[in-house]
C-alpha cells in the first residue's frame, strides 16, 4: 500500500514537471519551426541554439509591471488565468503514460489514475476549460476582450458537440470508457485510427478549436481584436494565458495519441525478446514520441493555413463536423451490430 | 473519511447557494452556481455514480451554464442598473416564496428516508445505469428524448419565426 503511494507521488510529480516542461519547450520549438517555415533564423541568443529562450522568456514575464485595469473586476480578473492553468493541468491524471512496471513481482500501472470513466473525466475538464476565458475576458472590462471570450465560448460549444460525438463512436468500437483499458485493447498494432479513421478526424480537428489554435484562433485574432481576451492581461497572468495554451496542445495531444495512436503500444512489442520493463520503457519513449510528433502538427498547422473568418467557422463546426459525426456513429453503431451477430 | 467529505460538500454547496443569491453582481450569481454544480457532483462521487457526477459536470457547468454566462455578459446587467421593484411586488415574492418553502417542509417531513447506500453500492457504474435505463426504464427514457427534441425544434422554430411569416403561403 505504502509503495503503491509512493509510485503515485512520483508519477504525479513528474507529470506535473514533464508537462511543464514540455510545453516551455513547446514555445521555443513553435518560434523555432515559425522560423523554418518563413526562412528565418528564429530565436538564437540565449544559450546555445537559443536552448535558454523559454527561461528568458518566463524572467521576462515575472519582472514585468503587473497591470489590472481601474474599472476591472479585481477577483475574476486574478481568477481567469489561474483557472486557464489549472484546467489545463488537470486532464494528465487520467493519461496512460506507460504501461506497468514490475517491482519485487508487482505490477504498478504509469497511470496516475485509472478511472472507469476516464474518457468522461477528460471530456467534462475540456468543458470547463472555458471559464477560463471568459472570466478573464468579462473581467477585464473591456469589449475586445469581452468580444474575444465571447467567441470563445461560443467555438469551444460548437466543437465540444461532435468532439463528443466522435468519442461516442470511438467508446462504441471499444466498449470501455476508462482511457486505460482503451489503450490496453490497442496492443501491438491495433491502432484505434484504423478502426475509426472518420472519427479521428473530427476528433483532431475539435482538438485544434478547443486549443484556441490556428486556424481557429479566432478568440485573440489580433487583426480584429486587439489581443482578444487577454488585452488587459500583462505580466506573469498573461504568461500563464500563453503558457496553458502550450499545456493544453500537450494535453490533447497525449490523449489523441492515447485513443487513436495506440499510446504506449507499437508493433512487434512482443515478439522483441525483452524484459517486461524494457519494454514498458521503450513504451513510454514511444509514446512521447507520438505526443511530439502531434505537437509538431499542431504547429505544422499553424504556419501553414490562415484562419477563418467566424461564419465560415460556425458552419464548419455546425453543418459539416456534426453532421459527420452523426453518420460517422451510425456506420460505427451498424457495423458492431452486424460483427457482434456472427 | 467519506463522512468528512460528506460534511464539507454539504457546506460548500449550501454556502455556494446561498452566494447566488445573495451576490450583487450577475455574473458572481452564476459563477457561483458554477461551483455549486461542482459540489454537488462530488456528493455523486461519494455515492459510487461518477458517471452521473461527469455527466452533471459536462451539461450543467459545461454546457448550460457557459450560456448562461454568456446571455449575463452579453446584457452586461449590474447591481445599479437594475430596475426598483415596486412593493405589491416584494410582498407577493415573499408570499410565493413562504408558500414553496411550506410545501417544501410539508413534503420532506412525511418522505421516508432512504436507507444509507454503501461504498460497494454499484448502481451508479455506467454498465448498471445503461441495463437499467434501456431495459427496465426503456419506454420512458426514449419519450423523454422525443420530449427533448421536441423542445430542440421548438425552440429552433422560435428563433426563425420571422423567415417563417415571409415564407409565401
Amino acid at each position: 500500500m505504502e509503495l503503491v503511494l509512493i509510485i503515485k507521488l512520483i508519477l504525479v510529480v513528474a507529470v506535473f514537471a514533464i508537462a511543464l516542461g514540455i510545453a516551455a519547450y513547446s514555445t521555443y520549438g513553435e518560434r523555432k519551426i515559425a522560423a523554418f517555415f518563413q526562412d528565418r533564423l528564429g530565436p538564437n541568443r540565449a544559450g546555445p541554439f537559443g536552448l535558454l529562450q523559454p527561461l528568458a522568456d518566463g524572467v521576462k514575464m515575472i519582472m514585468k509591471e503587473e497591470i489590472i485595469p481601474a474599472h476591472a473586476d479585481k477577483t475574476l480578473f486574478i481568477l481567469g488565468p489561474a483557472l486557464a492553468m489549472l484546467t489545463a493541468c488537470m486532464t494528465g491524471v487520467v493519461i496512460p503514460w506507460g504501461s506497468t512496471i514490475e517491482i519485487g513481482g508487482a505490477y504498478y500501472p504509469l497511470q496516475i489514475t485509472d478511472i472507469n470513466i476516464g474518457i468522461l473525466y477528460a471530456f467534462a475538464v475540456v468543458s470547463i476549460g472555458v471559464y477560463g476565458v471568459m472570466i478573464g475576458g468579462w473581467a477585464s472590462n473591456n469589449k475586445y476582450a469581452l468580444l474575444g471570450a465571447l467567441r470563445a465560448s461560443s467555438q469551444m460549444i460548437s466543437y465540444e458537440l461532435a468532439m463528443g460525438l466522435s468519442i461516442v463512436a470511438l467508446v462504441m468500437t471499444t466498449g470501455e470508457l476508462s482511457i486505460g483499458e482503451i489503450v490496453r485493447q490497442q496492443h501491438g498494432w491495433h491502432w484505434n485510427v484504423i478502426y475509426q479513421p472518420l472519427g479521428f478526424l473530427i476528433f483532431i480537428v475539435c482538438a485544434f478549436a478547443e486549443c484556441n489554435r490556428t486556424p481557429f484562433d479566432l478568440p485573440e485574432c489580433e487583426t480584429e481584436l486587439v489581443g482578444g481576451y487577454h488585452t488587459e492581461y500583462s505580466s506573469m497572468k498573461l504568461g500563464f494565458y500563453l503558457f496553458a495554451e502550450y499545456i493544453n496542445m500537450f494535453i490533447s495531444s497525449a490523449i489523441i495519441s492515447a485513443l487513436y495512436f495506440g499510446g504506449y503500444n507499437f508493433p512487434f512489442m512482443d515478439s522483441l525478446g525483452l524484459s517486461h520493463n524494457m519494454v514498458t520503457t521503450i513504451g513510454v519513449f514511444v509514446f512521447f514520441a507520438k505526443v511530439i510528433f502531434f505537437i509538431f502538427f499542431f504547429m505544422w498547422i499553424r504556419w501553414t493555413l490562415p484562419r477563418f473568418r467566424y461564419d465560415q467557422l460556425m458552419n464548419l463546426g455546425w453543418k459539416k463536423m456534426i453532421p459527420l459525426a452523426i453518420i460517422n456513429v451510425l456506420i460505427t453503431g451498424c457495423v458492431v451490430l452486424l460483427l457482434n451477430k456472427n | 473519511m467519506s463522512q468528512i467529505a460528506f460534511y464539507i460538500l454539504s457546506f460548500l454547496s449550501v454556502v455556494s447557494a446561498l452566494l447566488v443569491i445573495f451576490s450583487k453582481k450577475p455574473v458572481h450569481s452564476v459563477l457561483y452556481l458554477v461551483f455549486c454544480f461542482f459540489t454537488i457532483a462530488g456528493h455523486y462521487v461519494l455515492l459510487n455514480a461518477q458517471f452521473l457526477a461527469a455527466v452533471h459536470i459536462i451539461v450543467y457547468a459545461g454546457a448550460i451554464m457557459v450560456l448562461f454566462l454568456f446571455v449575463v455578459m452579453l446584457l452586461n446587467l449590474n447591481a445599479d442598473i437594475e430596475p426598483h421593484k415596486d412593493n405589491v411586488l416584494k410582498v407577493s415574492a415573499v408570499v410565493a416564496g413562504g408558500c414553496l418553502m411550506l410545501i417544501m417542509t410539508s413534503v420532506m417531513k412525511t418522505a421516508d428516508t432512504m436507507p444509507i447506500i454503501d461504498s460497494t453500492n454499484q448502481i451508479g457504474v455506467v454498465k448498471n445505469l445503461g441495463l437499467a435505463l434501456y431495459q427496465t426504464y426503456m419506454l420512458p427514457f426514449e419519450l423523454l428524448s422525443v420530449l427533448l427534441l421536441s423542445a430542440m425544434v421548438g425552440s429552433v422554430l422560435i428563433a426563425k419565426k420571422e423567415d417563417i411569416e415571409n415564407l409565401p403561403q
